[in-house]
């Protein structure tokens, strides 16, 4: 098959990524809206449905293997503490315990872009790695761990992120308390100039909380040796990241390495990154000569694996009386716990309005706290909240309906980069998701309506990447016998990525679905794809497969072609049978062509193309929020939510709008419920577990809208799918809190919207 | 946890000997595949050990077994049993994940001792269909798009099958309160009620 090597540019999360990418020459023309397509777009069941509703799927935490030991690890109780010395020695007597780990034995390996080890002396949050025990059972490894005499010196600590900023702060690393030494900064135009021109000037602060993803698969490694081969069983959203740092920790070419992951239980973006349990796993496995088995309990699940930053969001907006906003800015605080990361969250107010003038400030702050991680939509979750809270805020100064105003400021290209979109339907998304939740039944005056249980309506915006890009592969195989095998390096976290790889194979081939056999999340049998994150895996996966399909079908034509001694041009395909135009009884079957040509399997590879020059990639989309609020009790129940959304082509509707429902019900929790707490006193966390941690129920299930305003982008990809995973959280809180002011008369402005702070608000009406 | 529970716990365990025997299986299944006098043999060690007889069935089968006495059933059902459809999430009574069924009721089976499991019957997951055919609550969980990850199906199916043997014709009001008790992170939970309300009429149907 013939390739070319290519530039293209992708965003994964907020990073705009070039890439080189190695395409196929031959431009597959993309699906029209005149292609009748057979499967593409038609609700179909998940194809691994069966296996995990009658528990026969083996997740990674379900693996067993002959002779495996268990592994627990030991975690500092102090917010910030220097090991003086651990003492193993009772532990090791316990009957079962086969080995033991520390900074004492383990190698050096850097770990937090080597601000730290994989066992540090240091440790600088309560979750920070100590030790870890393997032992015959998981029980004894726990047992083993009260054995452990670990002598720590405690430090100074800090927790908040503003109290981290200052100066007489305790440091979290010796070098200060902000990743870089300075604050990420953005500008476009002068907003100072923008200000002056405006009619009115607008400035608030909003809060938001640390939330923790809580996927309900722990995070989990089991790890064997067979020789100098390392087989890696990991809950990772990207198993070619996992292997690669595995290597890298180990100084073991990533050829010895293999990461497999079939289903997993959740990742929400928590399980973007190797783990350190992983490498320990590994480790420990190699020393004992047995397999090993990490899997962390729901505790360390809310301390130690990541969370949504938390944000301190001061927005400044300069507003024409007609509506016009002259200059937008935004500063922003976010702890980001122990070790790099990011806290920025003003993407959305740099790309979302109209505004030539704009700036933004963002201070990602180390606290004595577990670390932050990408959790779906990181940044643009708290700062649409904070953006469309200002501008709800700003329309009803100058007395203008909240959706004309935002109408007001649309824009049709991209500011930052000065770029157009490949397509847009923000508008239809407005008029639509207006029309579904009824918009013109909101208060007009807010908090108008009467009796204990007030209803109210609100709406916000979405904006998101989430085209994908290259590179992405994809392995078709075609058996004799008309089956085929597809194998592509990507993972399924319960998106349904499974099941849109074997409906494009279908499609393409005119194959039944039954006949088409996935395997993925396996880095040595899968062609690499990139990590299951910034909903890219059905943007750039989709096209991949759809290549390596076309690319069958060609040689199946030219194949026949030669058999049947005729010009390509005058077959068609259809349904694995190759006829001739004016003469259907000439006719030959895959099996006829794969046997004449002495094969058993033909194999093609498909790559995702290249994006285009010039043009920006999102997905677009608004949501509207129906609450009630019970002014007794300050409980707000959200009536209904319309989605309404710009992600190019839908795949299967089916799977697609329940990813939504998951998107909004989490966004659901994270407006009223969601939130980690730490005692400031003792650096602890209190919130873990799913007790005192709450996640939406059934009982909170709203009744939810899907309404989808686009068709597919054939600026992307053969294909046109853009992603749905981040998109559908991300308006959700914003737009309930809108429906709440509306209800109740008060803006509520930091998140969660519990009682107290609804109660709070009422009083304030009352006084 | 004090010095003194430190202690004990050592003093305790050291005890406990060859505790990676049993993890290799220390259960008989009915009618027992060992020879009599290996079993006689083996019984007298789990007993050194501390261990108790247990007897139960699981998902139709006798269980014979030696556990510790603090095994959980879901340690039993997964660990000991290697049915590893039922999943624990919070092995603290916190979510539901480990739901199976004991006497056709839901329980929680990492909150429950095994022991408490004595002479009663569990259903579990993989007990629910029957010669590989789904049941007809696994059937609409698939059709209905009942789950994402379904890392929690297992203990919804399960919570929704008891929710059946309650009612014969429950309201979407009681599904949501019966099924309040399992939590999905994917909040796959409108297809959630729509598998169990589709379960319902064609049962009636
Ligand atoms: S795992 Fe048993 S209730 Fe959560
Ligand atoms: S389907 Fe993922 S937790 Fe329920």
């Amino acid at each position: 098959m013939t390739r070319k090597i290519v530039k293209s540019k992708y965003h994964f999360e907020p990073d705009l990524i070039e890439t080189i990418g190695e395409v196929s020459i031959e431009e597959i023309k993309p699906w029209g809206s005149n292609d009748e397509l057979k499967i593409i777009g038609k609700p179909t069941s998940r194809i691994d449905g069966a296996v995990k509703v009658s528990g026969e799927a083996v997740y990674t935490s379900d693996v067993i293997l002959p002779n495996m030991v268990y592994a627990k690890i030991l975690r500092s109780p102090h917010p910030n503490a220097q090991i003086k010395n651990i003492d193993t020695s009772e532990a090791e007597q316990l009957e079962g315990v086969l080995y033991i780990l520390t900074y004492k034995n383990a190698p050096e390996i850097g770990w937090y872009y080597n601000t730290s080890y994989l066992f540090d002396k240091q440790v600088r949050y309560q979750g920070d790695e100590v030790a870890c025990v393997a032992a015959e059972s998981e029980k004894i490894a726990e047992d083993a761990l009260h054995l452990i005499k670990v002598e720590y010196e405690n430090l100074p600590f800090v927790t908040d992120a503003v109290e981290a900023l200052k100066d007489n702060s305790p440091k979290v690393h010796e070098w200060g308390n902000l990743p870089r030494g300075n604050p990420d900064k953005y500008k476009r135009g002068d907003v100072e100039k923008g200000l002056k021109e405006a009619d009115l000037v607008i400035e608030d602060t909003f809060t938001t909380q640390v939330v923790v993803h809580n996927t309900t698969e722990p995070h989990c490694s089991v790890a064997k040796w067979e020789g100098s081969k390392l087989t890696v069983w990991d809950s990772t959203q990207a198993i070619f990241n996992v292997r690669d740092s595995i290597a890298a920790s180990l100084q073991i070419p990533a050829s010895s390495v293999r990461v497999i992951k079939k289903y997993m239980g959740g990742g929400f973006g928590s399980k973007l990154e190797a783990g350190k349990y992983s490498v320990i796993a590994a480790l420990i496995s190699r020393k004992i000569k047995r397999p090993v088995k990490i899997v962390l309990d729901r505790r360390e699940e809310n301390l130690a694996v990541g969370n949504r930053p938390n944000s301190i969001q001061t927005l400044k907006a300069g507003v024409k009386k007609d509506g016009t906003l002259t200059a937008l800015s935004h500063h922003s605080i976010g702890s980001i716990g122990a070790y790099p990361d990011g806290a920025g969250c003003s993407w959305p107010l740099r790309t979302i309005y109209k505004c030539e003038n704009v700036s933004t400030e963002e201070y990602s702050v180390f606290t004595n706290t577990g670390k932050s991680r990408a959790y779906r939509a990181p940044g643009h979750v708290q700062g649409t909240f904070g953006l469309e809270s200002l501008i709800d805020i700003a329309a009803e100064k100058i007395g203008m309906d909240p959706l004309e105003f935002r109408l007001k400021n649309y824009t049709d290209k991209d500011q930052v980069y000065n770029i157009p979109y490949t397509s847009k339907k923000l508008k239809d998304a407005y008029e639509k998701g207006a029309n579904a939740i009824g918009w013109h039944r909101r208060n007009k005056v807010p908090g108008s309506s009467n009796g204990i249980l007030k209803r109210g309506i609100g709406m916000a915006t979405q904006i998101w990447w989430g085209g994908g890009g290259p590179p992405a592969y994809a392995t078709l195989k075609l058996n004799r016998d008309g089956s085929v095998n597809v194998m592509a390096g990507t993972q399924d976290l319960g998106t349904g990525t499974y099941t849109f790889i074997a409906q494009v194979a279908s499609e393409v081939l005119q194959l039944p679905i039954e006949k088409i056999s996935i395997t993925i999340g396996d880095t040595e049998t899968c062609p690499y794809c990139g990590a299951s994150g910034g909903s890219t895996t059905a943007a750039s996966v989709a096209p991949a497969v759809r290549d390596a399909a076309e690319q069958m079908k060609a040689k199946l034509i030219s194949g026949a072609a030669a058999i049947l001694e005729t010009s390509e041009e005058k077959l068609i395909y259809a349904e694995g049978i190759i006829s001739v135009k004016n003469d259907p009884s000439k006719k030959i079957t895959i099996h006829e062509i794969i046997s004449k040509m002495r094969e058993r399997v033909l194999v093609t590879t498909g790559a995702r193309s290249a994006n285009p020059e010039g043009y920006m990639i999102n997905t677009f989309g608004a949501q509207f929020a129906e609450v009630e609020v019970d002014t007794f009790t300050g409980k707000v129940r959200v009536i209904k939510i319309v989605a309404a959304h710009d992600i190019g082509r839908v795949l299967n509707p089916k799977t697609l709008e329940n990813q939504f429902h998951g998107g909004i019900i989490q966004g659901l929790g994270y407006a009223l419920m969601e939130e980690r707490k730490v005692d400031s006193n003792t650096g602890k966390v209190l919130t873990a577990n799913l007790y005192s941690y709450l996640i939406p129920t059934i009982m909170d299930t709203p009744e939810i809208e899907v309404i989808i305003v686009s068709e597919g982008d054939s600026m992307i990809s053969s294909v046109g799918a853009k992603g749905v995973g981040e998109p559908a959280i991300i308006p959700t809180a914003a737009a309930i809190a809108h429906a709440v002011y509306n209800a109740i008369g008060v803006r509520i402005k930091s998140l969660p919207i519990t009682p107290d702070k609804v109660l709070n608000a009422l009083t304030l009406i009352k006084r | 946890m004090s010095e003194e529970t430190k202690s004990n716990k050592f003093s305790r365990r050291k005890f406990v000997k060859g505790i990676g025997s049993s993890i290799a299986g220390g259960y008989i299944l009915s009618p027992a595949i060992a020879k009599a006098a290996k079993k006689i043999s083996k019984e007298a060690k789990d007993f050194s050990e501390g261990k108790v007889p247990l007897s139960l069935k699981v998902n139709e089968s006798v269980i014979n077994v030696m556990i510790e006495p603090r095994t959980t059933l879901a340690e039993l059902l997964r660990d000991e049993l290697k049915l590893t459809g039922t999943k624990v999430v919070c092995n603290h009574g916190e979510c539901g994940g480990c739901t199976v069924l004991l006497n056709n009721k839901a329980v929680y089976s990492c909150h429950l001792l095994a022991l408490d499991a004595a002479g009663k019957d569990v259903t579990t997951i993989e007990g629910l269909s029957s010669n590989g055919k789904l049941h007809k609550i696994q059937q609409a969980f698939v059709d209905e798009d009942g789950l994402q990850c379904g890392f929690c199906t297992p203990g919804q199916v399960m919570a929704a099958a008891a929710l059946l043997y309650k009612y014969s014709k429950p309201d979407k009001q009681q599904i949501m309160k019966e099924m309040s008790g399992n939590l999905c992170r994917c909040a796959a939970y409108p297809n959630i009620i729509k598998s169990v309300l589709s379960a319902v009429e064609k049962s009636n149907g």
